[in-house]
């Protein structure tokens, strides 16, 4: 089978966010694969042990995305593909990133194609949707659980807490949700390994696209901190009288009750 | 500049959800006078529902019946709603941030390959221009965002745009138009209810929480007679679900769900920055902790500090009082 992961690079989810000169502060920020796409990356090479194929990692970025594939190939991809835009693009957006996978997977023998369902920096969800709609094949999105059988495909996907049981075929586009399997970390000879695997990097202009084809639909004007919460009244007394002075405060200081 | 603008509708169980109308209110900032017209997916008779979006706002509604709308499908709904964008050609389009939302609108963005903003708070004109806020890194930032090209097609978080006063003596024309549907590619067969009352945790306007400090899946107990008189909903920490106390559903935080809920009750939760992300931008906290220097506390509007089998059941009771005494 030919298995497809689509991997960003995301902020550590124990970064804190501070921002400097209108953007985000990413000076001496750790970095990890996007918690969703990891289990992308578990699931495919599941779905390869099981199957048999090849498991490709994709990802739009720069030089620095290196590390994160690497990571992936340790876990037991085989073969990694960085699009370097660094030099290409100063800003894009989803319909961006689309373009660029569109004509990626344009002249590519595709089975199954797997995703985070949400990246946690911009949290669009949109890539693995609007990619599935370009390349005319069907997209299940938030799956926990997945079941090949030669062209059929038995899918459990997360719709709001409620398990839809969904039947589709491949080829066949699926986003992971948290829940569908525990992601493995890797291991020091999947380390070793990895290495030595292929890592290609193409740049737009390998994909036949130029700055204009990509541009994006959409434009950050400004980037802003919530406002900062002060800690509020911690109450005192016997735990009756909090109950009865937090309930109280509930009603007439909040209006929440 | 007056636009058109479509709003897709969104029902459960035969009713609109709330959202809808939030939606319809975004539209109207969107469409500064011109239309704003409902779609709506389904099988069966769609008239009333209709007519509620037109009570809160809505210049006009198309629904479109047809036995394979009956439940949701990307590739049906896709199908139909576009047949609509292509008799109405509307200039911008907005639905819910729901689990329907996130599935069928970056679909319909890819179709008609323009831009979409997803999981908008807050809505404004600013002369010709409509600029979206909406959060980034799980509420740890916000951005503002326009749409520079084509259709302004936005997804709106639940509960943060207000929804416009009912109002009956509006009106507007509902109409049915049919529809043509065909090779649905991804066939639903079974449909696990698992959520109670059906209450989403991103809509729930209550939402009680548990943490590692629960202790078990019993431990939800008492939570979840809290949410019940409060009409919430139950949500957990990674920490709990982890533990395997309960389900990886119900996870509020940077991974898992970001919720603004008007009460969020925070119970035996440490306040870990991951789950800080998802809740802190609730509009009221309360946190109980049995730790005073819980990280929980520094977010919280009011704390108590105790041992919350202690402290949940006696505010179980003290609301009920509250409410006998109303």
């Amino acid at each position: 089978m030919n298995i497809y992961v689509l991997l960003k690079r995301t902020f550590d989810t124990e970064e804190k966010i501070s921002i400097k000169n209108g953007q985000i502060e990413d000076d001496g920020a750790e970095y990890i694969i996007n918690p969703y796409d990891e289990y992308a990356v578990e699931e495919a090479i599941n779905i390869r042990d099981e199957h048999g194929g090849e498991v490709t990692v994709v990802t739009i970025g720069d030089e620095d995305s290196e590390k994160q594939l690497r990571t992936a190939l340790a876990m037991g991809a085989d073969k990694a593909v960085l699009v370097n835009t660094e030099d290409d693009l100063e800003e894009g957006d989803q319909f961006t990133t689309v373009k660029i996978l569109e004509a990626f997977f344009e002249d590519r023998d595709v089975d199954i194609i797997l995703g985070g369902n949400v990246a946690i920096d911009e949290a669009s969800g949109q890539v693995g949707p609007r990619l599935a709609e370009r390349l005319d094949i069907p997209c299940v999105t938030t799956i926990t659980n997945i079941e090949i059988e030669g062209k059929n495909v038995k899918i459990e996907r997360d719709v709001e807490g409620d398990v839809e049981k969904v039947e589709t075929t491949l080829p066949l586009l699926v986003t992971c949700q948290q829940g569908l399997n525990e992601p493995r970390y890797p291991s020091l000879p999947g380390i070793m390994k990895a290495k030595k695997k292929p890592l290609d990097e193409l740049e737009i202009d390998d994909l036949d696209l130029d700055e204009d084809d990509v541009e994006p639909k959409t434009r950050t004007t400004e980037i802003f901190l919530p406002p900062e919460k002060q800690a509020g009244k911690v109450l005192e007394g016997e735990v009756d009288d909090q109950v009865k002075e937090l309930v109280s405060l509930l009603k007439t200081e909040a209006k929440v009750l | 500049m007056s636009k058109k603008v479509l709003v897709i509708g969104e029902s459960r169980e035969g009713s609109l959800r709330n959202v809808t109308f939030e939606a319809i209110a975004a539209a109207n900032i969107i469409s500064d006078g011109g239309e704003v017209v409902g779609v709506l997916c389904g099988a069966g008779d769609m008239e009333a529902m209709g007519q509620e979006m037109v009570y809160h706002g809505a210049t006009r509604v198309i629904t479109l019946a047809n036995e394979e709308l009956k439940t949701y499908t990307s590739d049906g709904f896709s199908q139909a709603i576009f047949q609509v964008i292509e008799d109405e050609s509307p200039e911008g389009i907005v639905m819910g941030h729901t689990a329907i939302g996130k599935d069928l609108t970056p679909k319909l963005a890819s179709k008609l390959e323009s831009g979409l903003i997803s999981d908008a708070t807050e809505v404004v004109a600013e002369g010709d221009k409509i600029v979206f806020t909406r959060p980034i890194y799980s509420g740890k930032a916000f951005e503002k965002k326009e749409i520079t090209d084509g259709v302004v097609f936005a997804t709106i978080r639940p509960n943060n745009i207000p929804a416009l006063e009912r109002n009956e003596e509006l009106a507007g024309e509902v109409s049915a138009r049919d529809v043509d549907i065909q090779n649905i590619r991804t066939i639903i067969k079974d449909i696990i209810r698992k959520s109670s009352e059906g209450v989403d945790l991103s809509e729930a306007k209550v939402i009680v929480a548990g943490g590692r400090g629960v202790k078990s899946s019993e431990g939800f107990e008492p939570l979840e007679q809290l949410a019940d008189v409060l009409g919430g909903t139950v949500g957990a920490s990674r920490g709990a679900c982890d533990a395997g106390y309960c389900d990886y559903s119900l996870q509020i935080g940077q991974t898992g769900k970001v919720v603004t809920p008007d009460l969020y009750i925070a119970c035996g939760i440490s306040g870990a920055i991951q789950h800080l992300a998802g809740m802190s931008n609730s509009k009221v906290i309360v946190a109980i902790n049995k730790d005073p220097e819980a990280n929980i506390f520094n977010v919280a509007d009011y704390g108590i500090v105790g041992d919350l089998f202690d402290v949940v059941p006696k505010l179980v009771e003290e609301i009920k009082q509250m409410k006998v005494n109303a």
